[in-house]
């Protein structure tokens, strides 16, 4: 490498040796993560600091007549107290135009009510006050008076004819003719390939059922929280833990009326987001706090509040119809997907239309989604938000179509599987892509060959999820001692520092351990898009590769100098500079270089700011060996194998956790969690006694398989790899009992109720 | 009503502080003291984040009152290190990178270090249920057992 | 002539239910332009939420992407993530 123009070129790296990527180095962040040193987002302290509590809705779907905030603020220690009155109005057309659709009214309107609420847990009121102890008394002093409305809690009462309606402006996006009036129903979206009459009528064998699942939450152990100050010219400092400092810049600003520029946020650690924290809850309302109290606000959300009233994801239903010919070959896919929003609109229903048939090769498809409002919170992304769901119901489908032709469900899979050149779902055809060497390596895995015992089952299941490129910034800065810094926007949810100082290593060629890569505020890095999407590794990594590959050519560009040679005469070498006529000149090293930076033409350092685009599809097949006890129906997961493509794992340890843990909430998702509402729409399990997720005794070792067919977009072969795990565990999982008690399960969770009740064929 | 005033051992050294009668001893380990190395996860001892020893037994210090502490002796996570030498379930920790966001760790040491000083050879299945109290939802668990079980052996000599 | 698929509702919307067309254009600049001539407003509802595709590569934030004679370009819905 020793050229200007490869800055911003893709290099090949493809079949090259690597001399750290790929090894399993120890994270930079994770001394003060084992010695709890590591400032998470309730960690922060600011001087002068007060205390904010909320006042949340008791009521799943009533409208506010008034609210009496008067003894409150006559409590001694109360600061402030702000309701919907003191945000700014935004008009129900306000959208963010970019990438995805995203409703500002909504998010304003969710972050604090004003004429309505719409679930339980629906913020009316914040107060701040000296202890959150007085915080806590001032709230419950606050009085609000409701009209108390009848709530729809699920897809098909909020679809019934006279159902209450949740939102006046809601007309029916997606439907011709436009309704005339409003309803639940928000929006209709439908994919197509070719003719599925045609297809079915070539099929020997049609399978058709119907799945449901229900409202599931992220379950990060970190809840929400944020310290907020404000200077009494308008500057605001916001510290917190999100997926995306410059996406809690932009939504503050918006909510709260206040400049962009006057907004700075500081990223702090983050106890688990798996999208959860792709949006904001807390933080427009510590600001204004702030503002009115003219002190630093401090918010930290209980448990049960974060339950309650942040997006957990989509429940719904799923019917899938599909027809093979008796030879296996898939001829037809039929899907109709409808979920439940929450309490307004943008469930993930598009996508699950999107990705539930692509590990397949079908000519003939029809997906069709339904979104639809109800008295539940407003629905936040929840990892490949939208597949697990249609991936569930494609899978068991797929999996009974294999016991109807007599196939073996991994052979069915292999005889359709989808390869390069294979149009998705959604109409574009796929780069290079490593489905079937999942299906192979599933095929030649210990656990598919084990033998198994009485009321024993194992499911197999496959998934898909896009991942995503997006707009990242990178700078890496030299410091005079040749060690070198490498700054992001992205916060580090997984260990991403550790794969971003070993992609700048291997770049620059120095060892791994002179590097530092930090996550920056949103006023010392430019634009990034936020972490979400599976795409930190890939696009972030990208900007990173091309910043230090800009710091190579600066450092060249010295190195020229101090010889005085021809730019075209010095190349970058294992971490130095060599003069193409060595005899003439020695190497130069970083630190060399470094030590003169000064004399040569200031500091070094490279840039990159990027719009990364390749992202590579992720595929994973998974394999899921379970116990059933038929007296209890309680459901022992005895053995499970994750298998992905992961394009290239950079670093080894950190991609096999995302199989693992995307894998263990899938199993989750299928056995255990779902939200128990009472019949006027309160949460009833608000705490992780009855929100079971998974613990260390319910499971087996997580075996993971790491495929790598590399990404022809990133130069190291990266895909993005987060997201996938958690697509196909609910139906390797379902599969899997399915078998075990010879009756298809289409109702998550399999908890021992709902099982015991498909066994005894209730 | 008055403050309550505390005087206790926090990892071998004197300490002290004023607390309500309701705040629990993660309330004052974390407002008082400024130790927040120990984490709020739930607030009603079901995800383990704010695991401590107290008087050598394992609890949740969000179930404990902080005026229980008068008197007592604790652990935390800010001791299991000794000034820069970290605890090999630390070193293992990392080594395996048995954690990913890290909000769980703190209670994952700290549970992990009281069952090896019980049981300093621990089968499998007897790590998964004795931090079956400790949530985590982005590792699997897989890598964290690992670790504990690989930090015992080293312990052990083996 | 590159072939252009639009999304079904925006298909039905402005184009009477059919998806497929034929531009030539260079770029994605140029094919908007297009697509605004033929069908009118047609811009206004492609630029909120989607993304656009040429042969195998999705773009999230598209502009001036080039199009190339025979490219097939698919306008689809903005993938986020979690």
């Amino acid at each position: 490498m020793g050229n200007e123009e490869n800055v911003g070129k893709i290099i090949d790296y493809s079949g090259r040796q690597f001399k750290q990527i790929g090894t399993r180095v120890v994270r930079p962040d994770g001394v003060e993560k084992v010695t709890g040193k590591a400032n998470f987002g309730a960690d922060f302290k600011a001087n002068g600091m007060i205390y904010a509590r909320t006042v949340r809705s008791p009521h799943a779907h009533a409208k506010i007549k008034k609210i009496n905030v008067d003894k409150a603020l006559k409590l001694k220690g109360v600061k402030a107290v702000v309701t919907g009155a003191d945000f700014p109005e935004i008009d129900v057309n306000d959208k963010a135009v970019g990438e995805v659709v995203v409703s500002y009214y909504d998010m304003a309107h969710n972050t604090i009510a004003r004429d309505k609420v719409y679930y339980d847990g629906h913020v009316v009121a914040a107060v701040a006050a000296t202890s959150a102890d007085i915080a806590e008394q001032a709230a419950r002093l606050i009085e609000v008076e409701y009209e108390v409305l009848k709530p729809v809690m699920t897809a098909e009462a909020a679809l019934k004819k006279n159902a209450p309606v949740l939102h006046k402006h809601l007309f029916t996006q997606g439907v011709e003719p436009k309704p005339d009036k409003p309803s639940n129903l928000a929006a209709r979206s439908q994919f197509k390939l070719g003719d599925i009459e045609a297809g079915f009528g070539q099929a020997d064998v049609v399978v058709e059922r119907t799945y449901t699942t229900q409202t599931v939450h992220q379950g990060y152990i970190e809840p929400h929280a944020c310290v907020a100050s404000i200077t009494a010219d308008g500057m605001v400092n916001v510290w917190c833990s999100s997926q995306g400092q410059f996406m809690v810049r932009a939504y503050v600003a918006k909510i709260c009326g206040i400049e962009i520029s006057k907004v700075k946020v500081t990223p702090a650690e983050i106890g688990g987001g798996f999208g959860g924290k792709t949006v904001i809850y807390l933080e427009p309302l510590a600001v204004a706090l702030a503002k009115k109290a003219g002190r630093p606000v401090k918010m930290v959300m209980t448990r049960d509040e974060v339950l309650r009233a942040t997006g957990p994801t989509s429940g719904g239903s799923a019917r899938v119809k599909l027809g093979a010919k008796r030879d296996g070959t898939i001829v037809a896919g039929d899907m109709e997907l409808t979920y439940e929003a929450g309490a307004y609109p943008g469930s993930p229903v598009m996508l699950g239309c999107m990705t539930g048939f692509a590990p397949y090769d079908i000519k003939n498809i029809n997906a069709v989604g339904w979104d639809v409002v109800v008295n539940r919170p407003k629905a936040a992304a929840y990892r490949a938000p939208g597949a697990p769901v249609a991936a569930f119901a494609v899978e068991s489908a797929v999996d009974e179509l294999a016991e109807q032709l007599g196939m073996d469900p991994l052979e069915l899979r292999l005889k359709n599987a989808a390869v390069e050149g294979t149009q998705a779902p959604y109409g574009v055809k796929f780069g290079p892509i490593g489905y079937k060497e999942t299906l192979e390596a599933a095929k030649n895995s210990p656990q598919w060959k084990a033998p198994l015992g009485p009321n024993q089952g194992r499911g197999i299941a496959s998934g898909f999820w896009f991942n995503i490129g997006g707009t990242s910034s990178a700078e890496v800065m030299v410091n005079e001692d040749g060690t070198v810094i490498v700054a992001t926007g992205n916060p580090d949810i997984g260990g991403s520092r550790a794969s971003m100082a070993l992609m700048a290593a291997e770049v620059l060629g120095i060892p791994y351990e002179r590097i530092k890569p930090l996550v920056a505020d949103t006023e010392s890095v430019p634009y990034s898009m936020l972490t979400g999407g599976s795409r930190v590794t890939f696009a972030t990594g990208k900007a990173v590769i091309e910043a230090a590959q800009d710091a190579v050519n600066d450092l060249r560009r010295r190195a020229a100098k101090i010889w005085d040679v021809d730019l075209e005469q010095v190349e970058w070498q294992d971490g130095q500079a060599v003069c193409i006529e060595s005899d003439k000149h020695k190497p130069l090293t970083i630190a060399n270089i470094a030590a003169k930076a000064d004399k040569t033409g200031g500091a070094i350092s490279g840039k990159a700011n990027i719009n990364a685009t390749g992202a590579g599809p992720g595929f994973g097949t998974h394999i899921c060996d379970v116990e059933v006890d038929p007296e209890t129906g309680h459901v022992t997961v005895l053995r499970y194998t994750a298998i992905q493509d992961v394009g290239k794992a950079i670093h080894p340890s950190y991609v096999e956790g995302q199989l693992q843990g995307g894998a263990v909430q899938g199993i989750g998702w299928a056995l255990n969690e779902e939200y128990v509402y009472s019949d006027d729409g309160r949460l009833l399990n608000t705490g992780f006694l009855d929100y079971r997720i998974p613990v260390a005794s319910d499971l087996p070792m997580i075996d993971t398989v790491l495929v790598e067919v590399p990404n022809p977009g990133h130069p190291f072969g990266v895909r993005g790899v987060g997201e996938t795990p958690i697509v196909p565990p609910l139906a390797a999982v379902a599969n899997a009992v399915s078998h075990a008690i010879g009756k298809r399960c289409a109702d998550l969770p399999l908890s021992p109720v709902r099982l015991l009740s498909i066994i005894d064929g209730k | 009503m008055a403050k309550h005033h505390v005087s206790t051992t926090i990892n071998g050294d004197p300490a002290e502080f004023l607390c309500d009668t309701q705040q629990t001893l993660l309330d004052c380990l974390r407002d008082e003291l400024q130790m927040t190395g120990s984490k709020e996860g739930c607030a009603s001892g079901d995800c383990g984040a704010c695991s401590v020893m107290l008087n050598g037994r394992l609890v949740c210090a969000c179930l404990v009152l902080g005026v229980e502490a008068d008197g007592a002796t604790i652990d935390t996570i800010e001791g299991v290190a000794q000034g820069d030498e970290l605890h090999p379930l630390q070193k293992h920790f990392l080594d395996e990178a048995a954690l990913q966001c890290g909000v769980c760790t703190p209670g994952f040491i700290v549970a992990a270090k009281a069952l090896l000083e019980e049981n300093p050879d621990p089968t499998e299945t007897e790590v998964r249920y004795w931090l079956a109290g400790n949530l985590c939802r982005c590792t699997g668990y897989d890598k964290i057992i690992r670790a504990v079980m690989n930090a015992a052996a080293e312990m052990r000599g083996a | 002539m590159a072939k252009v698929v639009l999304p079904l509702e925006v298909a039905r919307t402005f184009a009477a239910g059919e998806t497929e067309h034929e531009f030539a254009a260079r770029d994605v600049r140029e094919l908007m332009r297009q697509l605004e001539q033929r069908f009118p407003g047609i811009r206004a509802r492609l630029e909120r939420g989607i993304a656009v595709a040429i042969d195998t590569e999705i773009y999230q934030d598209w502009f001036v992407e080039p199009i190339g004679p025979d490219s097939e370009v698919r306008f689809l819905p903005a993938i986020e993530g979690g």
